[in-house]
């Protein structure tokens, strides 16, 4: 068994007094897409940012490609670079052009040149299926064109691992197709993601392993079949009966 | 059933044309009532008011003819016009660069710049800006425009760059009274930009600053091209009403003697006694400066503001 690619240990972290991740053990391997589910609170969300530091953990260990992460900056600008990360609010540089807003990280971080970095965007616009928005400005697109926009951004960095907070959770439910397709499509290429969604059937589909979490605990992880058909904790069975 | 068959979606028609105001009765009554109330106070005013304008006093104060160099030179009334814009445009970039530093500082996550900051914006901001403009000039300008004696160093310095120090800065022979008067306009003017700035910097959205950071973005660069573009856009209509301001706060420090343009309208009304007239030759320099300034400010929020 190869080393993980993420390995989390004994997480646990508090927001002032609530304890809000609780001893949490993970490990997922390159190439694996793991989907995490659960009620409001359960901390979700919490898991993914202590991944690339949004949030800072108090106790426990998270191992990037084997390295512990020790919040020095400059391992986290590194790690950073290779987690890809697409927010539930879309967080799009509104001054910026679409274009402008996948070169820059290009050309700041990667340091490439504006003639390759424009190449790079423009091959991962055309990659979510909007090459022709790029001059357009973000308030000028729609929601679903807006987060298939902050995918290619992120892709653009060429990460290993793509970090999703409820992608889906702002959009109608006419623009979700259009994101799911294009999430589909990243892990039919054999990136490793991490998902937080409440899109069952998109689970369903494209997970290898499905996370449930309740009131910051990991309840259960189990493959998509063994997880729908035989939840073993009582919890899982109660929140499946509820969304299925 | 009725109303079971499926409606196709109907295409966009244009609007049809907005309704043309039309004068009523009503409108006519009003007009005609105002303009009753306003011709009959102009009557009974003609025969109160003892004044007569006298405009051919005044125009000899703003240019007159030097038979030294035959030439037509300003006179104080432009004089002073060209110190208030010297004043206007470096006061508003010092008080920028202020208010730009003051304003990252006020927020920072050090407790010393944020209480450096904090205290400055609060010491200026209780104060009447006259009471400030005292206080300030007669404190710097006896303690500090001495050790600094900033004309006897331009006046060693060689005439060229004397001729360029003179057009940025005006006459070299008063250059302490400019400067005093400048900082003074521009630390006054900075606490207020300073809390605008910080507004700017806070009216971002937190998810912009995570979303650079995910990328890889460092602190430098995401304040740089993510979070300062975005923040100062949003502040384009404060900002630009605080210049306004500061071009008219620039006529206080004409208290102190700093010969700006409503000191000179001052020292002309004293000497040709025609208040009317020079004061309002005054007004309608103060007006047409702020109003080119407020059109540049709506051109640039047209361009860069807000919603885009």
């Amino acid at each position: 068994m190869s080393t993980p690619l993420i390995e989390i240990q004994g997480l646990n972290k508090w927001f002032g007094p609530h304890h809000v991740l609780r001893d949490i053990d993970l490990s997922v391997q390159a190439g694996q897409k793991v989907v995490i589910c659960g009620p409001s609170g359960s901390g979700k969300s919490t898991l993914i940012r202590c991944l690339n530091q949004l949030e800072q953990h108090q106790q426990g260990s998270i191992r990037f490609e084997g390295q512990l992460l020790e919040g020095d900056a400059a391992q986290l600008r590194r790690v950073r670079r290779d987690m890809g990360m697409v927010f539930q609010q879309f967080n799009l540089f509104g001054h910026l052009s679409v274009l402008q807003n996948c070169v820059l990280p290009l050309k700041r971080v990667l340091g490439l040149s504006e003639s390759l970095a424009r190449e790079r965007a423009m091959q991962l616009l055309e990659r979510v299926r909007i090459p022709e928005q790029a001059h357009k400005f973000p308030a000028q697109l729609s929601g679903g064109q807006q987060q298939r926009v902050a995918i290619a951004r992120s892709l653009c960095m060429q990460p290993k691992v793509m970090l999703f907070d409820e992608p889906t959770s702002a959009l109608d439910p006419e623009m979700i197709k259009e994101v799911l397709d294009v999430m589909t499509e990243l892990a039919e290429s054999g990136m490793t993601m991490l998902c937080v969604t409440h899109e069952m059937g998109f689970a369903r589909r494209v997970a290898d392993t499905l996370v449930f979490m309740d009131q910051g605990c990991l309840i259960e992880q189990a493959p998509p079949e063994t997880f729908f058909t035989q939840p073993q904790s009582p919890r899982t069975q109660s929140f499946l009966a509820q969304i299925l | 059933m009725a109303g079971d068959e499926a409606a196709a979606v109907i295409a966009p028609r244009p609007a049809p044309p907005p309704a043309r105001y039309r004068w009523g009765l009503l409108d006519a009554f009003w007009l005609a009532l105002i303009g009753t109330i306003a011709v009959a106070v102009a009557w009974r005013s003609q025969g109160a008011l003892s004044y007569n304008w006298d405009w051919s006093s005044v125009w000899p104060f703003i240019v007159k003819y030097d038979s030294a160099s035959a030439s037509w030179v300003p006179n104080l009334l432009l004089q002073g016009l060209m110190t208030t814009v010297r004043l206007a445009l470096w006061g508003m970039l010092l008080a920028t660069l202020i208010g730009l530093l003051m304003g990252w500082m006020r927020n920072h996550r050090r407790l010393l710049l944020r209480l450096i900051a904090s205290s400055y914006v609060m010491t200026v901001r209780n104060i009447p800006p006259v009471v400030f403009v005292f206080i300030f000039v007669y404190f710097i300008s006896s303690q500090f425009m001495p050790a600094l004696a900033l004309d006897t160093r331009v006046g060693q310095l060689p005439a060229p760059i004397q001729e360029l120090l003179s057009v940025l800065f005006g006459p070299l022979n008063l250059i302490n009274n400019f400067f005093l008067g400048l900082i003074c306009l521009s630390v006054f003017t900075g606490a207020y930009v300073t809390e605008i700035v910080r507004a700017g910097l806070q009216s971002v959205p937190a998810g912009q600053s995570e979303a650079a950071h995910s990328l890889g973005l460092s602190d430098v660069d995401t304040m740089r091209w993510v979070i300062w573009p975005q923040a100062l856009r949003n502040v384009l209509p404060s900002l630009s009403g605080q210049f306004i301001q500061l071009i008219k706060d620039s006529s206080l420090v004409s208290l102190v003697s700093i010969q700006e343009l409503s000191f000179m309208a001052q020292d002309v009304q004293v000497s040709t006694q025609r208040v009317f007239e020079v004061f309002v030759l005054t007004a309608g320099v103060y007006f047409c400066i702020c109003f080119v300034l407020s059109q540049l400010f709506a051109h640039l929020e047209r361009r860069h503001g807000r919603s885009r």
